[in-house]
């Protein structure tokens, strides 16, 4: 046998054993072997699902300053730094594949990742706190809960503990727009507005339709994925009728219907076009959502070159303790589907 | 009931503050401990001012003239230099009372002796941050002296009396002296050398005299409250 045949043997042992472990629904772990295609693959996912909570901050933080009442206030904080603390978790998972979070950030900050689609759009009022609670975590948990059971065990895990979270941030979002829909005529209003500027960017959120979806086939064989783009939203939609009912709000969709064959409800069309703009750049909010990233980031600079400095001092001087990591796996290509599954 | 909408100010107004970091703060663990720090000063703001009336009606419908609050926890949030030199004085201070206050008997022991527990953190926190930028790189020392000495003047404040507020004011000055001048100079630091009670500024917030800055804050703290009379929320 020569070295090559038996290298090739090896590999395809490793192929073998990585296979029969998906299909056997166990978890693969940080010090196994995985295809470099799935290792890659998991990055991208995980960091943008990561830089999404990071980038999600801003629209609600938008309306710290704002809120309307005390508890609404501490809520609404509550909230965000939960958001922070999302993000630190899945950092911390996609460095278990090899990737380091300054790389990530790095990332983030030049265009090179994404995150999803729905940051993209402005909160104009307060009402749209309540509607990002409802629709929008409503969504990211309907694509998340799936994820608790993905073939990757440090992101199923962390996805146990933000999808916790979630369903709690989604009940208050949900318990706002109750109060505003039941309030004064003008508070109703301000929900049925925010309702209406937010349901159709939630539905975009599952990504596109799973004919145009490029990543979709196989992340379902890897486990990455459980269900369809369609499957996910198709659910979702199921779910917030319902929803939107007992809150007394309506849904701007003139073709949502019941379809009694079908067992679930019909819905119109999304404006794909639009989605493809805000991925591209062009939705209301991308460029201002990226330069105040960068420059928290850039204006944080000197703060944590002090840190980095006075832990050097405190270790006795044994030179930057940090950045050292070597990036693995290969860049990320900008594709609209590398922000399916991720909110 | 002066005492609890003094304290109950400070609480909400050094909050509202903090919460303008979020989203900008230079690393994610910093957004998650100044949000963290936020809420319990909202937390501690609720359950003073409830003792003093209705938290909202508080907060959200008093001009700027009625605000009992320091004018150290009005100050912008400046960079985070000087972010950490104001949370550095106030909770020092706020620790120390506390501190006292949970010791005795009165309106304010319960909340004082879970709010103590909270301030130790957020000191600790501020300690922890002086040092790092005191004793990091130059640019990082020459902010940090530089936050320092722009709030010193505001700390006077700080030790005069309050209406209904049971402490020994001396030894809160002396131990809060001794405790923050050894952070400074232990984050190699110098100790400013201002006057710490200026005769405008001793005082005044709790009197109901703020400075410019603050009036802008409430307009945006109290705006959407302000525009529905009479809504819940």
């Amino acid at each position: 046998m020569t070295a090559v045949t038996a290298g090739t043997a090896a590999a395809s042992t490793r192929q073998a054993r990585f296979d029969a472990a998906v299909a056997a629904d166990e978890r693969i772990e940080p010090r196994d072997w995985m295809p470099d295609d799935y290792r890659a693959s998991l990055i991208r996912q995980m960091a943008q699902h990561a830089h999404s909570e990071i980038i999600g901050m801003q629209p609600e933080a938008n309306w710290i300053t704002r809120a309307p009442s005390l508890r609404r206030k501490a809520i609404l904080m509550a909230k965000v730094q939960d958001e922070a603390g999302h993000g630190l978790y899945l950092y911390s998972a996609t460095e278990t594949l090899g990737a380091s979070r300054d790389e990530l950030l790095d990332k983030l900050h030049s265009g090179r990742q994404k995150y999803s689609s729905i940051f993209n759009y402005p909160t104009l009022t307060w009402a749209d706190v309540g509607a990002i609670g409802w629709l929008v975590d409503g969504a990211a948990i309907t694509n998340q809960v799936p994820l608790c059971r993905c073939s990757y065990g440090p992101y199923a895990r962390a996805m146990v503990r933000v999808c916790k979270e979630e369903s709690f941030h989604q009940r208050q979002g949900y318990e706002l727009l109750l109060a505003l829909s039941r309030g004064t005529p003008a508070q109703h209003e301000m929900a049925q507005d925010a309702v209406d500027r937010w349901w159709w960017p939630s539905l975009m959120m599952f990504g596109p339709p799973d004919d145009a979806s490029a990543h979709s086939a196989q992340s379902m064989a890897w486990k990455i994925k459980r269900h369809s783009n369609d499957e996910l939203r198709q659910r979702f939609v199921d779910i917030c009728v319902p929803q939107a009912e007992a809150l007394g709000l309506t849904l701007p969709d003139p073709d949502l219907r019941w379809n009694e064959e079908r067992g679930h409800h019909d819905f119109g069309a999304i404006d794909w076009d639009e989605f493809r703009q805000v991925l591209k750049g062009n939705g209301p909010c991308n460029e201002q959502r990226i330069r105040q990233r960068r420059r928290a980031h850039e204006e944080g600079s000197w703060v944590r070159e002090a840190a980095a400095a006075y832990a050097a001092k405190a270790s006795g001087a044994s030179g930057a303790p940090h950045g050292t990591t070597e990036p693995h796996g290969s860049g990320t290509e900008s594709d609209e589907a590398q922000v399916e599954a991720t909110a | 009931m002066t005492a609890a909408l003094a304290l109950g100010d400070d609480a909400l107004v050094l909050s509202h503050r903090l919460g303008e970091w979020a989203g900008h703060a230079p690393v994610l663990e910093e957004e998650v401990a100044l949000a963290n720090i936020a809420l319990d000063l909202l937390g501690q703001a609720r359950t003073l001012l409830s003792l003093a009336g209705d938290e909202d009606e508080l907060a959200y419908l008093r001009e700027e003239r009625a605000f009992r609050n320091l004018q150290l926890v009005e100050q912008p949030n400046g960079d985070f230099a000087h972010t950490i030199a104001r949370q550095l004085y106030f909770s020092t201070y706020q620790r120390l009372l506390y501190g006292q206050l949970a010791a005795r008997e009165g309106e304010f022991a319960a909340l004082a002796a879970k709010a103590v527990k909270e301030v130790a953190y957020h000191q600790d926190h501020a300690e922890q941050w002086t040092l790092r930028l005191g004793d990091g790189t130059a640019e990082s020392r020459e902010r940090m002296q530089r936050a320092c000495d722009a709030l010193w003047r505001f700390t006077g404040e700080m030790f005069q009396p309050v209406e209904g507020l049971d402490v020994d004011r001396e030894s809160l000055r002396s131990a809060w002296l001794e405790s923050v001048t050894a952070v400074i100079k232990r984050a190699t630091l110098d100790v400013p050398d201002t006057a710490d009670s200026g005769a405008w500024s001793a005082g005044a917030g709790r009197q109901g005299l703020h400075t410019e800055a603050f009036g802008r804050m409430l307009a945006e703290m109290q705006h959407l409250h302000r525009s529905h009379p009479g809504a819940s929320w």
